[in-house]
């Protein structure tokens, strides 16, 4: 736009007074600044010269004490240890080699922990305490403090460490703690000044770090006086932290060290559930692995060879490995017809071995066929090809509808790491994940848990728990917070006609007792605890045509990675359920065979609430189980109360 | 008078221009560079590594960028500021949708060499943007309604993108950046007297929501705010930062202790002492003599630009260097305000002297567009 001159003259004395009053008013800020430069740094100078000259007065932060984890007896799983270290700061050292030698003279000293103290000496500022040595003797830190002329720089401290007393029993559920990294800070949003703590423990892994805001607790702090040095002269004021809050588990340590005990040697799970509470009273996951390891800084060769070892000892199996439930699903599957009416309880299909679906041929496990089955005889005898049918009658939908009713495909919400969701498959879901159309050979293999279908170990224990109880039980882990208690999650009746649930109950029930059930070889035969149950075999490997025709391949005749995975559930005692039990063996080979048995050890020791006597067991077993207990790698706890120090 | 009018005779023209630049000010834009770097070697504890060398290339990389801009006549500038500004503004919609996350914020664009914040760019392409609209808006249209809301939108939509990064130091300064044009534009003293009533009644609407679902700040925000009325409520936490600061600064006294001999802020009392609490360094190593003498340096920087604007006859150049370096002003007062503990820690940087690429070289661009404007200046 043009202007006139008149106009551009105006504007311009008008930017120019503008200007000026705007320069005034940066002046008058500026002048103010000026003051209150000279306000701190002149007039109360002396003050806070007092807080910062020579005897300076700090605020040093007290980490408070983690809050303890408790079984569900009250029994310390998580605990903390004093922890004597020696500290170095490299600004007072003078001459860090000379030191270090000077002090490894008089303590003994790791040369590794040597060379990562000189290693974070180097990288960190001159004026951060390094850790030089952690978990040192009492005496050790009395002749450090002897000798403090000769070490420049160094000095003892006393801390909390966690100690896990009940080793790798607890590992997969507690998980562990370790010290605060930068890869921590910069993950979480957190302005916990304790954080800024070098060497700080916060949860890492599963309950820890689950429930870390609970247990960590709050920083107390105290006022030090210390000299030019940085030496402590004296406190002078001392505020405590709070602790964390103590936590209490649903797990019964004696029933979860006999579960690890009993999966020793296997890549496996197990899970005990209280069909009533949810309560989760173990969960087992072999092999396991020493949490203290972590706390105390693992070597790398210890680490690697956990790392590399092909039964994946870091897993937690039992909830965060998902596996096909194989013919565990079936009771899910019978109930999905049921319920929809398209068979009834007592009709029957004829099982001739084989079904053929959309040119597909599908087989069952038995290849000269059951004969005619009904509902009960296709659950005890395990047979295919009832449900093949049943499943076409349904459709898929319903199946899985039926699935998430029983919790399988379901998010429990535990406060576990990386718990595993599964999946009870739907056509939509496969719609939009797969980007597939759904066929029915996949429903035909869903029927009897394979394809799709995928549950953790603790959704079978959960499906267990809900065929026992008729009700929406949901698992527990955490009992209580502090002394105040957790809910349990019960959502009531699942609505499915009890008629149509006993006939299931009762075909699970012969399935362990009846000659024919395929879980027979594995019964109670204490009257009291009789379990109903369903064994499970998952194939991981695809059975080719060509296989077929030479035999299929026997499961000890393959290598490891390619034998089936067992499986087995149940709940006992049948008459009044108590506890809902779900056992999976990696690559165990048949369920009857490789799963029902720990599923019956297992519920014996819930049961009896201590090592179960042999008259338990049917005669023809017992001779294994005693020799099986008798080589079992049990703790001892001293239950008297008396000196506990068996409990390490 | 429009850059048309120029007498192109008398701008001075060819590479030989490059002697017309403000040397004095580039000379106290390198003392205070200089003691910035001064400063990161102390904190790092004598050592060049980690802040103080990659400092030290920063600013003989924003030198050369100032030169640049420097040379390229002042009208292109005033051509290209909307699209300076749209481009920026596009910028700062990206890092909203697509930035990385870093420290709970979204605010940069990693260039490979450089992690760029288009928000320190918006603070000059504003500036720009409001001088070239102003040069263009006839005197006597300044202050009526609707060229005064066209401004505002233009000052609060990047306002807002930063806000919600959240980035709050930022947000205030590209505010009062705005209105300090729109002030120096000529806008009717009334305009400004309402939105200071409104500003009074939005604290007390930030203060009063606080708790109830319509909360307009993060608790971490309003924490700050109630550790700047009160440090002693949290010591250990926010309260901290005000505390410390205090005591690294009054600790110093009329001289200091001397070099590399600060103790309190080089011990890890405060997190960010490379970057928003250098000043403390500074203080209380050199005392009130050297606090105050940076201060001085950085008035002399404005007195400097105020001096050269007044002899600019376009109003776009005075309008653009006048609103440089109020934004400079605020830059260095927001920040030693808040490390004097006179206003809350809202994470504004120490111009030319905190770390910090991003910021070093938006502000020696923004160097480069004054001295456009004083090589090209009508004689």
């Amino acid at each position: 736009m043009r202007k006139s001159q008149r106009e551009i003259q105006e504007s311009s004395r008008k930017l120019s007074r503008r200007a000026l009053v705007l320069g005034g008013l940066q002046l008058v800020f500026v002048a103010g600044l000026g003051l209150r430069m000279r306000h701190l740094q002149i007039e109360k100078s002396d003050q806070f010269r007092l807080l910062a000259e020579e005897n300076r007065i700090n605020l040093r932060l007290i980490p408070p004490a983690r809050g303890l984890i408790f079984d569900r007896n009250g029994i310390v799983i998580a605990d903390n240890e004093q922890n004597y270290r020696i500290v170095m700061v490299r600004e007072d050292a003078g001459d860090v080699d000379e030191t270090l030698a000077r002090l490894s003279a008089i303590v003994p000293l790791d040369p590794e922990d040597i060379d990562r103290a000189r290693k974070e000496l180097k990288r960190r500022s001159p004026f951060v305490p390094v850790t030089v040595a952690e978990r040192v003797a009492w005496e050790d830190i009395a002749k450090v403090a002897v000798n403090a002329p000769a070490l420049p720089g160094i000095s003892g401290e006393v801390g909390l460490s966690r100690v896990y007393p009940m080793q790798q029993d607890y590992a997969h559920i507690l998980g562990y703690v370790g010290p605060v990294s930068d890869f921590d800070l910069s993950r979480i949003d957190d302005q916990d000044p304790l954080l800024q703590i070098p060497r700080f423990q916060i949860g890492k892994t599963g309950v820890e770090v689950k429930h870390e805001r609970d247990l960590r607790g709050k920083a107390g702090n105290r006022q030090i006086e210390v000299n030019a040095l940085g030496r402590v002269i004296r406190e002078l004021d001392r505020t405590e932290g709070v602790p964390g809050d103590d936590l209490q588990l649903t797990v019964d340590t004696d029933l979860q060290n006999y579960v690890q005990a009993r999966l020793e040697g296997e890549a496996a799970s197990a899970v005990v559930m209280d069909t009533q509470t949810g309560d989760l009273l173990a969960i087992g996951s072999a092999p396991s692995f020493d949490p203290n390891l972590f706390v105390r800084g693992i070597s790398s060769n210890a680490y690697n060879a956990l790392r590399d070892n092909k039964y994946r000892p870091f897993r937690s199996k039992a909830v965060q490995d998902i596996y096909p439930p194989g013919s565990t699903f079936k009771m899910i599957t019978a109930l999905a017809a049921l319920e929809a009416g398209v068979i009834g309880v007592d009709e029957t299909v004829y099982c001739p071995g084989h079904t053929t679906v959309s040119g597909l041929r599908f087989h069952c496990w038995k290849r000269a066929g059951h004969g005619n089955m009904n509902l009960h005889d296709s659950l005890v005898q395990s047979c295919d090809v009832y449900y093949y049918d049943i499943a076409q009658r349904v459709g898929i939908d319903k199946i899985s509808e039926m699935a998430k009713r029983f919790g399988i495909g379901v998010d429990h919400n535990l406060p576990m790491s990386a718990v595993a969701q599964g999946l009870a498959p739907t056509k939509e879901w496969k719609r939009t994940v797969r980007d597939a159309d759904w066929r029915i050979g996949d429903t035909v293999n869903a029927s009897i848990g394979q394809g799709y279908v995928l549950s953790s170990p603790l959704q079978l224990a959960v499906m267990s728990a809900r065929l026992a109880s008729g009700r929406a039980i949901s698992p527990r882990l955490i009992k209580s917070v502090n002394g105040v208690d957790e809910p349990i999650r019960d959502d009531g009746e699942l609505g499915i006609n009890a008629n149509l649930v006993k006939r299931v109950q009762d075909a699970m029930f012969a399935v362990s007792n009846h000659r024919r059930g395929t879980g027979y070889r594995s019964r109670i035969i204490e009257d009291t605890m009789r379990m109903a149950g369903k064994t499970g075999t998952s194939q991981v490997r695809r059975i080719t045509a060509e296989e077929r025709r030479r035999g299929v391949t026997r499961n000890e005749d393959l290598p490891w990675e390619r034998r089936d995975h067992a499986l087995w559930v149940n709940y006992a005692p049948f008459d009044s359920p108590r506890i809902a039990v779900a056992v999976v063996v990696e690559h165990g080979g048949g369920g009857s065979k490789a799963a029902a048995p720990i599923g019956r050890d297992i519920t014996l020791r819930a049961l009896y609430g201590k090592v179960p006597p042999l008259e338990a067991y049917p005669t023809a077993a017992r001779g294994q189980v005693e020799e099986m207990h008798e080589n079992m790698n049990l703790r001892e706890r001293d239950t008297s109360g008396g000196t506990g120090s068996d409990r390490a | 008078m429009s850059y048309l009018e120029y007498n192109l005779k008398t701008v001075p023209s060819g590479p030989t221009k490059i002697f017309y630049i403000n040397w004095a000010l580039l000379l106290l834009i390198s003392a205070v560079a200089g003691v910035g770097v001064l400063m990161l070697y102390s904190v790092a504890g004598g050592s060049f590594s980690p802040w103080a060398g990659q400092q030290m290339e920063r600013f003989a990389m924003g030198v050369v960028l100032m030169f640049v801009v420097a040379m390229i006549p002042i009208w292109f500038w005033r051509n290209i500021a909307a699209v300076a500004f749209g481009f920026s503004f596009i910028l700062l919609l990206y890092v909203e949708f697509f930035g990385s996350v870093g420290m709970g914020a979204q605010r940069w664009i990693d260039l490979g060499f450089m992690r760029l914040q288009p928000s320190e760019l918006t603070k000059i392409t504003l500036v720009m943007l409001l001088a070239a609209y102003y040069d263009w808006l006839p005197q006597d249209k300044v202050s009526r309604p609707l060229w005064v809301l066209i401004p505002l939108v233009l000052i609060l939509a990047p306002v807002f993108l930063v806000l919600t990064q959240p980035d709050l130091g930022t947000s205030i300064l590209l505010t009062a950046g705005g209105g300090i044009m729109m002030f120096l534009a000529g806008v009717h003293w009334l305009y400004f007297a309402v939105v200071i009533l409104m500003g009074v009644a939005l604290i007390y609407a930030v203060l009063a929501s606080r708790g109830t679902d319509w909360q307009l700040l993060n608790d971490y925000q309003y924490r700050r705010i109630d550790t700047f009325i009160d440090p002693a409520t949290d010591p250990l936490g926010a309260g901290y930062h005000i505390t410390q600061s205090k005591i690294a600064l009054g600790s110093g006294g009329w001289t200091g202790r001397g070099f590399m001999q600060g103790t309190q802020s080089r011990l890890n009392f405060l997190p960010e002492k490379h970057t928003d609490f250098i000043f403390t360094t500074l203080a209380e190593e050199f005392g009130f003599v050297g606090a105050f003498s940076l201060l001085v340096l950085y008035a002399l920087i404005i007195l400097f630009c105020v001096i050269s604007a007044m002899r600019m006859k376009d109003r776009f150049s005075s309008l653009l260097t006048l609103g440089i370096a109020a934004t400079f002003f605020l830059f260095f007062a927001v920040n030693m305000s808040m490390v004097m503990g006179m206003a809350p820690v809202v994470g504004v940087p120490l111009p030319l002297v905190s770390y910090g690429g991003s910021a070093m070289l938006v502000l020696m661009a923004a160097f480069g567009l004054v001295q456009s404007a004083h090589v090209h200046r009508a004689r």
